[in-house]
């Protein structure tokens, strides 16, 4: 008997009674399915939570001169640097934001004869290149952004947080409102309604860069705000400094998201300790049923015993038979389990909008958990089917 | 306790050309269940099957026909006593060793024909070669022509449960006769039959006596018996001869 016998003997017997071959192999397919489901959503789930945050966080690089001890700036950013880092790949969009120092002015709306209101405030100015708006990802509630045009031609006009507008009594851009900014007009041209980065610009007035030069003696940007494609911060962190600062690289300070990696494996371990927990149990059912019916078919299965050792069977092919049986089960349900699992993280993935994520070995390795399950329930009964006396199981008819 | 000794080369058999080989060969043989009190089910049992013969074991139920048959077809082990197949002493062969003789040189014909109920008669046929090494190859062909010789060619493909009980002793009489055993162990098998499949399968273990086929048949209708060549009768665990 050599193992293509066994397998057909094993698939004629499994398949001659599919409705119970298939009701012993559903819970093997229940618990190896609910095993390869919970690690997949579980990974999937985890990289969800992950994935939120690696949206703005992963792309968001900072760069700012370094400090001397006593706070004097050591180095500046160069006027063209948003320029100089778009050219590198993987920055999607850059621009310089800088505080503009008012040496005390005040900024105001258009005077109104109130007694108790204040038209006059300490409002942060800043000033900002045009591609800043877009590296912040501003909206606007209304009006416009100023653009490169604003800046080389240094016009007074100005952009207003949402915050800071509220202050200013600006609702509506359609009369052309204008504010004081020291003893300048500016025109207002826009209202932001959210930005996601540089929070600090929602209770901010926003001028051009090259205005700021000009009227208030900027001399070099503050800082530059990058926004990189996903996955290319580390590098970009890595190239900035030598892009804004060849000679002196190193006299920049780069502000990168961490790796998100430990943070991923932080969230999985907490939640796949529960699930494997559970899958593991499923599978052990499933492993109790193989035996369970196993056990039972060998009962009925005395007089086949019989005849197949007056065949001449030996104890050891019977036992052979009996587990490539149960073994065989075992790896049908692991399959099948295993693709009901797949089938499973990807529904669920789909109802919640996710990316469904599963390591390749866990469908790979379902299968052979699903064998090793069959394979040990069907020790005790296979035993128990070998240790028949064939003259005693001859007597049972088939 | 009647021993009957036929080792007589000469005895009666069917075959008479020249002296036939002994395909079994009982010596002394006893075979005990039980301690407090031991029941005996064989109580020094001789007797030789030559080649050819058509050997009917007669009695009443429980007298021991069966613990010989078990005995002689390798499916029991002798308490004490000697048995020979085709010259070989069985004696301390192991489980593996006996297996593989019983499926070389035994074939068994059981009164309720043992057939796999979800596998054709051709694949119920074909199971007999399974344990004893044949190739693959051929074996369905093989299976083929075993049915074609007890007349079931057409039944092939059929389940055994649409097949009437004469038909299926016919069935299981090709299955054990796949690869020539030197041996036919039937217990009762007409047991289970009307008078008129009986005559069928009788028919066709005469023809097969009358190709050589050594047989030895378990029953208690004398009709049956009057069929075989030679004719023994136990009774309570002791063989005397009837004629």
């Amino acid at each position: 008997m050599n193992g293509r016998d066994l397998f057909d003997e094993c698939v004629g017997t499994l398949f001659g009674r599919p409705g119970r071959s298939g009701l012993t192999t559903l819970g093997t397919v229940i618990g190896v399915g609910a095993l390869v489901a919970t690690l997949g959503l579980s990974k999937t789930a985890g990289n969800q939570i992950v994935g939120r945050f690696d949206q703005l966080a992963a792309t968001d690089v900072m760069v700012t001169p370094k400090t001397s001890g006593s706070g004097r700036l050591v180095t500046s950013l160069p006027w063209d640097s948003e320029a100089r880092v778009r050219r590198l790949n993987g920055v999607t969009t850059a621009g310089t934001l800088s505080d503009v120092d008012l040496k005390g002015q005040l900024v105001g709306g258009v005077p109104v004869q109130d007694p108790r209101g204040q038209s006059r405030f300490r409002l942060p100015v800043k000033a900002a290149s045009p591609g800043l708006f877009e590296a912040v990802r501003a909206t606007v509630a209304t009006g416009r952004l100023p653009d490169i045009g604003h800046s080389t031609r240094a016009d007074r006009v100005a952009v207003v947080g949402p915050t800071a507008a509220e202050r200013l009594h600006l609702t509506r851009l359609d009369r052309q409102p204008a504010i004081f900014i020291g003893d300048r007009l500016y025109l207002v041209i826009g209202i932001l309604d959210d930005v996601e980065r540089q929070p600090g610009l929602l209770d901010a007035v926003v001028i051009p860069e090259g205005t700021a030069a000009r009227e208030f003696g900027l001399v070099a940007p503050g800082a530059l705000q990058v926004e990189t494609r996903i996955g290319a911060s580390a590098l970009i962190a890595e190239q900035v400094p030598v892009a804004l600062s060849p000679s002196e690289p190193s006299l920049l300070k780069v502000v990168a998201p961490p790796e998100p990696r430990r943070v991923r494996v932080g969230i999985e371990s907490d939640l796949n300790s529960l699930f494997l927990l559970l899958g593991g149990l499923s599978v052990l059912v499933g492993a109790i049923g193989i035996a369970n019916v196993t056990l039972v078919s060998v009962l009925e299965r005395v007089g086949e015993i019989g005849l197949r050792r007056s065949l001449g069977a030996a104890r050891r092919h019977i036992a052979a038979q009996f587990l490539a049986e149960s073994t065989t089960q075992g790896l049908l349900g692991g399959i099948l389990g295993a693709s009901l699992g797949v089938v499973v993280v990807v529904v669920v993935s789909a109802s919640r909008s996710w990316t469904p994520v599963l390591e390749p070995w866990v469908p790979l390795a379902a299968p052979f958990l699903g064998g090793a399950t069959g394979l040990l329930a069907g020790l005790y009964p296979s035993i128990r089917a070998a240790s028949l006396e064939p003259a005693d199981a001859l007597r049972a008819t088939l | 306790m009647t021993a009957v000794g036929l080792a007589d080369p000469a005895g009666p058999s069917s075959d008479g050309a020249g002296s036939p080989a002994c395909v079994v060969e009982l010596t002394g043989i006893w075979r005990t269940y039980g301690v407090e009190p031991p029941v005996h089910a064989l109580r020094a049992v001789d007797l030789v099957i030559a080649q050819g013969d058509w050997l009917a074991i007669v009695g009443p139920s429980g007298s021991g026909k069966s613990t010989l048959l078990n005995v002689i077809g390798l499916l029991d082990r002798p308490t004490a006593g000697t048995y020979r197949l085709e010259g070989i002493d069985v004696e301390g062969y192991d489980d593996l060793a006996r297996a593989g003789l019983r499926g070389r040189h035994i074939g068994f014909v059981f009164q309720s024909f043992h057939l796999l109920p979800h596998r054709s008669i051709l694949e119920n046929v074909m199971l007999a070669e399974l344990y004893r090494g044949e190739p693959r190859a051929g074996r369905r062909q093989r299976a083929a022509a075993a049915l074609e010789r007890v007349g079931l060619a057409r039944r092939a493909e059929f389940p055994p449960s649409r097949l009437s009980g004469g038909e299926r002793q016919r069935a299981a009489i090709a299955r054990a006769l796949l690869g020539k055993p030197s041996l036919l162990l039937c217990d009762e098998p007409t047991g289970n039959l009307d008078s008129r499949s009986s005559a069928g399968v009788l028919e066709l273990l005469s023809e097969l006596s009358a190709d050589g086929l050594t047989l030895a048949v378990i029953t208690h209708d004398e009709h049956v018996a009057g069929f075989a060549s030679r004719r023994v009768r136990m009774v309570d665990g002791s063989l005397s001869v009837e004629r």
